[in-house]
Protein backbone atom coordinates (compact mmCIF):
# COMPACT_ATOMS: atom_id res chain seq x y z
CA UNK A 1 0.00 0.00 0.00
CA UNK A 2 2.67 2.49 1.01
CA UNK A 3 4.80 1.42 -1.95
CA UNK A 4 1.91 2.03 -4.35
CA UNK A 5 1.35 5.53 -2.93
CA UNK A 6 5.06 6.32 -3.11
CA UNK A 7 5.47 5.09 -6.68
CA UNK A 8 2.36 6.94 -7.84
CA UNK A 9 3.57 10.24 -6.38
CA UNK A 10 7.14 9.72 -7.61
CA UNK A 11 5.90 8.93 -11.11
CA UNK A 12 3.74 12.07 -11.06
CA UNK A 13 6.70 14.20 -9.94
CA UNK A 14 9.16 12.84 -12.49
CA UNK A 15 6.63 12.85 -15.34
CA UNK A 16 5.59 16.44 -14.81
CA UNK A 17 9.25 17.46 -14.43
CA UNK A 18 9.88 15.84 -17.83
CA UNK A 19 6.98 17.74 -19.33
CA UNK A 20 8.30 20.93 -17.74
CA UNK A 21 11.67 20.54 -19.42
CA UNK A 22 10.55 19.36 -22.83
CA UNK A 23 7.26 21.24 -23.15
CA UNK A 24 7.14 23.82 -25.91
CA UNK A 25 4.60 26.24 -24.44
CA UNK A 26 6.10 28.05 -21.40
CA UNK A 27 2.73 28.44 -19.65
CA UNK A 28 2.01 24.68 -19.73
CA UNK A 29 5.60 24.02 -18.65
CA UNK A 30 5.25 26.22 -15.56
CA UNK A 31 1.85 24.65 -14.76
CA UNK A 32 3.39 21.18 -14.83
CA UNK A 33 6.19 22.43 -12.53
CA UNK A 34 3.41 23.34 -10.07
CA UNK A 35 2.24 19.70 -10.25
CA UNK A 36 5.79 18.60 -9.39
CA UNK A 37 5.86 20.90 -6.38
CA UNK A 38 2.49 19.63 -5.18
CA UNK A 39 3.67 16.03 -5.38
CA UNK A 40 6.81 16.94 -3.43
CA UNK A 41 4.51 18.49 -0.81
CA UNK A 42 2.58 15.21 -0.70
CA UNK A 43 5.85 13.36 -0.09
CA UNK A 44 6.66 15.74 2.79
CA UNK A 45 3.30 15.00 4.37
CA UNK A 46 3.84 11.25 3.96
CA UNK A 47 7.23 11.68 5.66
CA UNK A 48 5.35 13.20 8.62
CA UNK A 49 6.85 16.62 7.92
CA UNK A 50 3.49 18.36 7.90
CA UNK A 51 4.91 21.83 8.49
CA UNK A 52 7.19 21.54 5.46
CA UNK A 53 4.35 20.23 3.33
CA UNK A 54 2.13 23.18 4.14
CA UNK A 55 5.00 25.66 3.67
CA UNK A 56 5.80 24.02 0.34
CA UNK A 57 2.22 24.50 -0.84
CA UNK A 58 1.96 28.08 0.45
CA UNK A 59 5.40 29.38 -0.55
CA UNK A 60 6.28 27.40 -3.66
CA UNK A 61 2.99 26.51 -5.31
CA UNK A 62 1.21 29.56 -3.95
CA UNK A 63 3.69 32.41 -4.16
CA UNK A 64 6.73 31.59 -6.27
CA UNK A 65 4.97 29.81 -9.12
CA UNK A 66 2.23 32.45 -9.26
CA UNK A 67 5.02 35.03 -9.61
CA UNK A 68 6.44 32.95 -12.48
CA UNK A 69 3.04 32.75 -14.19
CA UNK A 70 2.46 36.46 -13.66
CA UNK A 71 5.78 37.42 -15.26
CA UNK A 72 5.19 34.94 -18.09
CA UNK A 73 1.76 36.40 -18.85
CA UNK A 74 3.06 39.97 -18.52
CA UNK A 75 5.84 39.35 -21.02
CA UNK A 76 3.40 37.66 -23.45
CA UNK A 77 5.87 35.27 -25.06
CA UNK A 78 5.18 33.52 -28.31
CA UNK A 79 5.79 29.85 -28.85
CA UNK A 80 8.41 30.47 -31.49
CA UNK A 81 10.29 32.93 -29.33
CA UNK A 82 12.91 30.45 -28.23
CA UNK A 83 15.77 29.99 -30.65
CA UNK A 84 16.76 26.44 -31.36
CA UNK A 85 19.86 24.95 -29.91
CA UNK A 86 21.91 22.70 -32.13
CA UNK A 87 21.23 19.01 -31.80
CA UNK A 88 24.85 18.33 -30.89
CA UNK A 89 24.55 20.65 -27.91
CA UNK A 90 21.28 19.00 -26.86
CA UNK A 91 22.86 15.58 -27.07
CA UNK A 92 25.83 16.78 -25.04
CA UNK A 93 23.47 18.21 -22.43
CA UNK A 94 21.57 14.92 -22.11
CA UNK A 95 24.85 13.01 -21.95
CA UNK A 96 26.22 15.28 -19.21
CA UNK A 97 23.06 15.08 -17.11
CA UNK A 98 23.00 11.28 -17.43
CA UNK A 99 26.65 11.11 -16.42
CA UNK A 100 25.89 13.27 -13.37
CA UNK A 101 23.01 10.95 -12.41
CA UNK A 102 25.24 7.90 -12.68
CA UNK A 103 27.91 9.66 -10.65
CA UNK A 104 25.54 10.68 -7.85
CA UNK A 105 23.91 7.25 -7.62
CA UNK A 106 27.33 5.57 -7.67
CA UNK A 107 28.48 7.81 -4.84
CA UNK A 108 25.40 6.94 -2.79
CA UNK A 109 25.88 3.23 -3.38
CA UNK A 110 29.09 3.35 -1.38
CA UNK A 111 27.33 4.53 1.78
CA UNK A 112 26.40 1.83 4.24
CA UNK A 113 22.75 2.61 4.87
CA UNK A 114 22.19 -0.22 7.30
CA UNK A 115 24.26 1.41 10.00
CA UNK A 116 21.73 4.20 10.58
CA UNK A 117 18.71 2.91 12.45
CA UNK A 118 15.37 4.17 11.20
CA UNK A 119 13.82 6.31 13.89
CA UNK A 120 10.34 5.35 15.06
CA UNK A 121 9.75 8.82 16.44
CA UNK A 122 7.05 10.42 14.32
CA UNK A 123 6.52 13.85 15.87
CA UNK A 124 9.67 15.54 14.56
CA UNK A 125 8.09 17.42 11.69
CA UNK A 126 5.10 18.79 13.58
CA UNK A 127 4.82 22.55 13.83
CA UNK A 128 5.10 22.50 17.62
CA UNK A 129 8.46 20.73 17.68
CA UNK A 130 9.91 22.62 14.73
CA UNK A 131 8.79 25.91 16.29
CA UNK A 132 10.55 25.08 19.52
CA UNK A 133 13.71 24.31 17.58
CA UNK A 134 13.39 27.39 15.37
CA UNK A 135 12.90 29.86 18.20
CA UNK A 136 15.48 28.38 20.55
CA UNK A 137 18.50 27.33 18.55
CA UNK A 138 17.90 29.11 15.27
CA UNK A 139 16.67 32.53 16.38
CA UNK A 140 19.63 34.42 14.91
CA UNK A 141 19.38 32.85 11.41
CA UNK A 142 15.63 33.42 11.54
CA UNK A 143 16.11 37.13 12.16
CA UNK A 144 18.86 37.36 9.54
CA UNK A 145 16.47 35.79 7.05
CA UNK A 146 14.20 38.80 7.47
CA UNK A 147 17.09 41.10 6.51
CA UNK A 148 17.72 38.89 3.46
CA UNK A 149 14.06 39.15 2.44
CA UNK A 150 14.16 42.94 2.90
CA UNK A 151 17.28 43.15 0.72
CA UNK A 152 15.52 40.97 -1.86
CA UNK A 153 12.48 43.27 -1.94
CA UNK A 154 14.63 46.40 -2.30
CA UNK A 155 16.75 44.75 -4.98
CA UNK A 156 13.72 43.59 -6.99
CA UNK A 157 12.16 47.07 -6.92
CA UNK A 158 15.48 48.70 -7.78
CA UNK A 159 16.12 46.40 -10.74
CA UNK A 160 12.55 46.36 -11.97
CA UNK A 161 11.95 50.09 -11.94
CA UNK A 162 12.33 51.72 -15.32
CA UNK A 163 14.26 54.86 -14.49
CA UNK A 164 15.61 55.47 -11.04
CA UNK B 1 -8.38 1.75 3.91
CA UNK B 2 -9.04 4.73 6.17
CA UNK B 3 -7.51 2.89 9.09
CA UNK B 4 -4.48 2.08 6.96
CA UNK B 5 -3.97 5.72 5.96
CA UNK B 6 -4.44 6.76 9.57
CA UNK B 7 -1.73 4.34 10.57
CA UNK B 8 0.60 5.89 7.99
CA UNK B 9 -0.01 9.33 9.47
CA UNK B 10 -0.17 8.16 13.06
CA UNK B 11 2.27 7.84 15.88
CA UNK B 12 4.65 5.26 14.48
CA UNK B 13 4.75 6.45 10.85
CA UNK B 14 4.56 3.18 8.92
CA UNK B 15 5.64 5.04 5.80
CA UNK B 16 9.27 5.41 6.87
CA UNK B 17 9.21 1.82 8.11
CA UNK B 18 8.15 0.29 4.80
CA UNK B 19 9.74 2.60 2.22
CA UNK B 20 13.54 2.35 2.20
CA UNK B 21 15.51 5.59 2.32
CA UNK B 22 17.16 4.62 -0.98
CA UNK B 23 13.92 5.30 -2.86
CA UNK B 24 13.98 8.91 -1.74
CA UNK B 25 17.66 9.24 -2.67
CA UNK B 26 17.00 7.88 -6.16
CA UNK B 27 13.92 10.07 -6.66
CA UNK B 28 15.66 13.27 -5.61
CA UNK B 29 18.78 12.42 -7.67
CA UNK B 30 16.58 11.96 -10.74
CA UNK B 31 14.80 15.26 -10.10
CA UNK B 32 18.13 17.05 -9.58
CA UNK B 33 19.53 15.68 -12.83
CA UNK B 34 16.35 16.70 -14.67
CA UNK B 35 16.94 20.24 -13.36
CA UNK B 36 20.54 20.17 -14.61
CA UNK B 37 19.34 18.85 -17.98
CA UNK B 38 16.83 21.67 -18.26
CA UNK B 39 19.46 24.30 -17.52
CA UNK B 40 21.73 22.78 -20.16
CA UNK B 41 19.30 22.36 -23.05
CA UNK B 42 16.80 25.21 -22.73
CA UNK B 43 17.31 28.80 -23.79
CA UNK B 44 14.25 30.47 -22.28
CA UNK B 45 15.48 32.35 -19.20
CA UNK B 46 12.24 31.82 -17.24
CA UNK B 47 12.39 28.05 -17.79
CA UNK B 48 16.03 28.04 -16.69
CA UNK B 49 15.08 29.82 -13.45
CA UNK B 50 12.34 27.21 -12.94
CA UNK B 51 14.91 24.46 -13.43
CA UNK B 52 17.03 25.98 -10.67
CA UNK B 53 13.92 25.87 -8.46
CA UNK B 54 13.47 22.20 -9.37
CA UNK B 55 17.04 21.46 -8.28
CA UNK B 56 16.52 23.29 -4.97
CA UNK B 57 13.36 21.29 -4.39
CA UNK B 58 15.04 17.97 -5.02
CA UNK B 59 17.73 18.83 -2.48
CA UNK B 60 15.01 19.90 -0.03
CA UNK B 61 13.27 16.56 -0.50
CA UNK B 62 16.45 14.63 0.26
CA UNK B 63 17.17 16.74 3.36
CA UNK B 64 13.63 16.23 4.65
CA UNK B 65 13.82 12.49 3.99
CA UNK B 66 17.12 12.13 5.89
CA UNK B 67 15.77 14.27 8.72
CA UNK B 68 12.57 12.29 8.97
CA UNK B 69 14.29 8.91 8.86
CA UNK B 70 16.79 9.92 11.51
CA UNK B 71 14.20 11.58 13.74
CA UNK B 72 16.14 14.85 13.89
CA UNK B 73 14.43 18.19 13.31
CA UNK B 74 17.50 20.20 12.31
CA UNK B 75 17.33 19.08 8.68
CA UNK B 76 13.79 20.36 8.33
CA UNK B 77 14.84 23.76 9.73
CA UNK B 78 17.52 23.85 7.03
CA UNK B 79 14.86 23.09 4.39
CA UNK B 80 12.81 25.99 5.75
CA UNK B 81 15.76 28.39 5.38
CA UNK B 82 16.45 27.12 1.85
CA UNK B 83 12.84 27.98 0.98
CA UNK B 84 13.32 31.51 2.36
CA UNK B 85 16.45 32.04 0.28
CA UNK B 86 14.74 30.59 -2.81
CA UNK B 87 11.86 33.04 -2.46
CA UNK B 88 14.24 36.02 -2.34
CA UNK B 89 16.22 34.61 -5.25
CA UNK B 90 13.16 34.21 -7.44
CA UNK B 91 12.00 37.77 -6.75
CA UNK B 92 15.35 39.23 -7.83
CA UNK B 93 15.77 36.80 -10.74
CA UNK B 94 12.36 37.53 -12.21
CA UNK B 95 13.03 41.28 -11.88
CA UNK B 96 16.25 40.77 -13.86
CA UNK B 97 14.36 38.79 -16.52
CA UNK B 98 11.67 41.48 -16.81
CA UNK B 99 14.41 44.12 -17.18
CA UNK B 100 16.11 42.00 -19.85
CA UNK B 101 12.84 41.64 -21.73
CA UNK B 102 12.24 45.38 -21.58
CA UNK B 103 15.62 46.11 -23.13
CA UNK B 104 15.80 43.39 -25.77
CA UNK B 105 12.18 42.20 -26.35
CA UNK B 106 13.24 38.62 -25.76
CA UNK B 107 14.00 36.25 -22.89
CA UNK B 108 16.49 34.20 -24.87
CA UNK B 109 19.69 33.71 -22.89
CA UNK B 110 21.82 33.52 -26.04
CA UNK B 111 21.63 37.31 -26.38
CA UNK B 112 23.81 37.47 -23.30
CA UNK B 113 26.65 36.54 -25.66
CA UNK B 114 26.96 40.26 -26.22
CA UNK B 115 28.09 40.66 -22.63
CA UNK B 116 31.46 39.11 -23.26
CA UNK B 117 34.10 41.69 -22.60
Amino acid sequence: MEQIIFFFIAFLAVGSAFFFIFGKNPIYAILSLIVTFFSIAALYILLNAQFLGIVQIIVYAGAIMVLFLYILMMLNLNKSDESKKQNVMKFLGVFTAGLLLVGILGAFRGIKMGTVAVSTEAGVGLTKNLGKLLFNEYVLPFELASILILAGIVGAVLIGKKDL
Amino acid sequence: MVKKIYSIMGDTNLFTQTIPLEYFIILSSVLFCLGVLGVLIRKNAIIILGCVELMLNSVNLMLAAFSSYKGDGNGQILVFFIMVVAAAEVAVGLAIIAMMFRNTKSVDVSIFNKLRG
